[in-house]
């Protein structure tokens, strides 16, 4: 392999990482503070995808503002799925948020199927992504470069957000400890709705990239890149944003460098992540940033 | 005036208080004292709306509070520092401080604040930036009392902020109690040290079994024989 290749390599990896990665940090932002998996993260993706191109296709509107748009009205469907299903159970046992949220899975998922229809549609992407960049030896497609930039300037967003303002001191005093924060005057339910509202753009903008790099979307396509993103959660250490970033990455890393090393093992490439899983599983349940999660009672 | 009344409490099928009235008049120390279990945390737990399946009445100022959540409480000048100190161990002290600042909006207010209580506690300025967790038992009841005074309250509700500490420290926070409520502050303490407790309040009730077995003001219940015999082990 020389190293024109390798760069491409290790850019395909960065992008796939990234894109790992911002759907983890939403799981693992819902996980800290209210030790739920959200299962219709998945879905949050996917939906986020279909409306840039609903967008783009039915309403004619320009790339930028299409994405801008989808970002932000996913990021007001992942309010409203707290709301109606999560909001009301919260003092039940965890158990019941859990089965609620693979109710909402599966609910979105077959509204998508009514709505867009269960055969997969071809993305067209925007000429600025498709003309690659020649630099010497290495071609490189745009979207190697513009996904690893825009995931970073998002991240960046959220390091802003959750360490520097008010809102952030929120969700880190929430995220330890619910109750006091409560009687300090902190207003849960609309930290908890911000913070899935944050989640889901994060999801919605990883959705809308997943369909320009691998341009297809259907509505089953949340599946494998969301469980993957859980499982770069918790391989990360659930509850740990910096663990959902390195998580992610690493993963990209792992699947995509696997793949170019050894060919033969690319129909295996979705086992990795499940075999990464069981190693940390095994290993250290706690991920490489978690900490030791006491059970709320 | 803070008056509570006739305050039912269940934990799932559990009646864990039966009809509790008290009052704390403003710019008192009231004190609430009795065995574990007796229902003190969940008087305080009620009064600052983390409890939902209650009943009867608890007005402030004449304005009923019954149906408030926690946010509503702290913003009608009503807090409570909880039990077991519960600060946030990942935050550094500043940060804790400001989090009990969380339902104000008047920054030069909180600035203030923030000095008044690192003068207050003069341990808690130098260790500004340490994290809540890295402070001893002492420093976290002080920044625990400190978080809850940032929220500018009228009134104080301390639930056994004595617990767990060394005897020279207990000290200290009686002293503590008292120097707040010389500012103003009016306080409703919650405390398993009995004798303490008695010797500061103005007024103290004794809870037994989910209701109120006994009141009056402090300095009558310290001489009182049967809360001599239950709670001051003589
Ligand atoms: N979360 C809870 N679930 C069930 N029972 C509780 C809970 N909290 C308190 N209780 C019960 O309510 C009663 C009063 O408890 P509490 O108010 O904590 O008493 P105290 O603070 O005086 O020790 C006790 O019998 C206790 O077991
Ligand atoms: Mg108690």
């Amino acid at each position: 392999m020389n190293s024109a290749m390798f760069i491409q390599h290790l850019l395909n990896s960065l992008t796939l990482g990234s894109l790992y990665a911002l759907i983890a940090i939403g799981y693992t932002m819902v996980y800290g503070i209210l030790r739920l998996i959200n299962f219709a993260h998945s879905e949050i993706f996917m939906l986020g995808a279909y409306f840039v191109f609903w967008g783009v296709t039915l309403f004619s509107l320009p790339w930028p503002l299409a994405m801008l748009l989808s970002v932000v009205f996913t990021a007001g469907l992942g309010i409203l799925v707290d709301r109606v299903a999560y909001r009301p159970l919260r003092d039940a046992p965890r158990i019941s948020a859990l089965i609620s949220a693979i109710g909402v899975s599966f609910f979105l998922q077959n509204v998508a199927i009514v709505f867009f229809q269960a055969i997969p549609r071809a993305v067209y992407r925007p000429a600025w992504l498709e003309n690659p960049i020649i630099l010497g030896e290495v071609r490189l497609l745009p979207l190697t470069l513009f996904v690893p930039a825009l995931s970073l300037l998002l991240m960046l967003g959220l390091v802003y957000v959750v360490y520097r303002t008010k809102t952030g001191l929120g969700m880190r005093a929430i995220s330890k400890d619910i109750e006091t924060s409560y009687l300090m005057g902190v207003p849960v339910n609309r930290i908890i709705a911000i913070t899935f509202g944050i989640g889901s753009a994060l999801a919605a903008a990883s959705g809308i990239m997943w369909a320009l790099r691998y341009p297809q979307l259907q509505p089953i396509m949340g599946g494998i890149p969301g469980f993957k993103a859980f499982i770069a959660a918790v391989f990360g250490g659930i509850g740990s944003i910096q663990g959902a970033v390195i998580g992610g990455l690493v993963l990209g890393f792992i699947e995509i460098m696997t793949v170019a090393f050894f060919p033969d093992l690319a129909g295996y490439r979705d086992a990795f992540a499940f075999i990464l899983l069981i190693a940390i599983l095994l290993y250290k349940p706690t991920g490489l940033l978690g900490a030791r999660q006491e059970d709320k009672v | 005036m803070l008056k509570v009344q006739d305050l039912h409490v269940w934990y799932g099928g559990i009646h864990a208080l039966k009809g509790v009235s008290l009052e704390v008049p403003r710019g008192r120390i009231v004190t609430l004292i009795g065995a574990n279990g007796a229902g003190k945390s969940s008087t305080l737990r009620a009064i600052a709306g983390l409890i939902r399946n209650k009943k009867g009445v608890i007005t402030y100022k004449d304005r009923d509070l019954t149906r408030l959540d926690p946010v509503g409480v702290v913003k009608s000048g009503i807090v409570m520092s909880p039990e077991g100190r519960r600060i946030f161990p990942h935050l550094s002290v500043f940060e804790n401080l400001q989090l009990g600042a969380y339902s104000r909006s008047d920054a030069d207010g909180i600035a203030r604040d923030v000095e008044w209580v690192y003068e207050l506690f003069p341990r808690l300025r130098e260790r500004r930036e340490q994290k809540g967790g890295t402070l001893s038992g002492g420093e976290q009841q002080m920044l625990a009392v400190g978080r809850a005074l940032m929220s500018a309250p009228e009134v104080v509700m301390l639930d056994e902020p004595s617990l767990g500490l060394a005897p020279l420290l207990v000290r200290d926070v009686f002293e503590i109690i008292k120097v707040i409520n010389e500012r103003g502050m009016t306080v409703l303490l919650v405390e398993q040290n009995a004798f303490a407790a008695l010797k500061i309040a103005h007024y103290a009730y004794v809870l037994e079994t989910g209701g109120v077995a006994l009141h009056g003001p402090g300095k009558d219940l310290l001489r009182d024989e049967r809360v001599c015999r239950a709670y001051l082990g003589g």
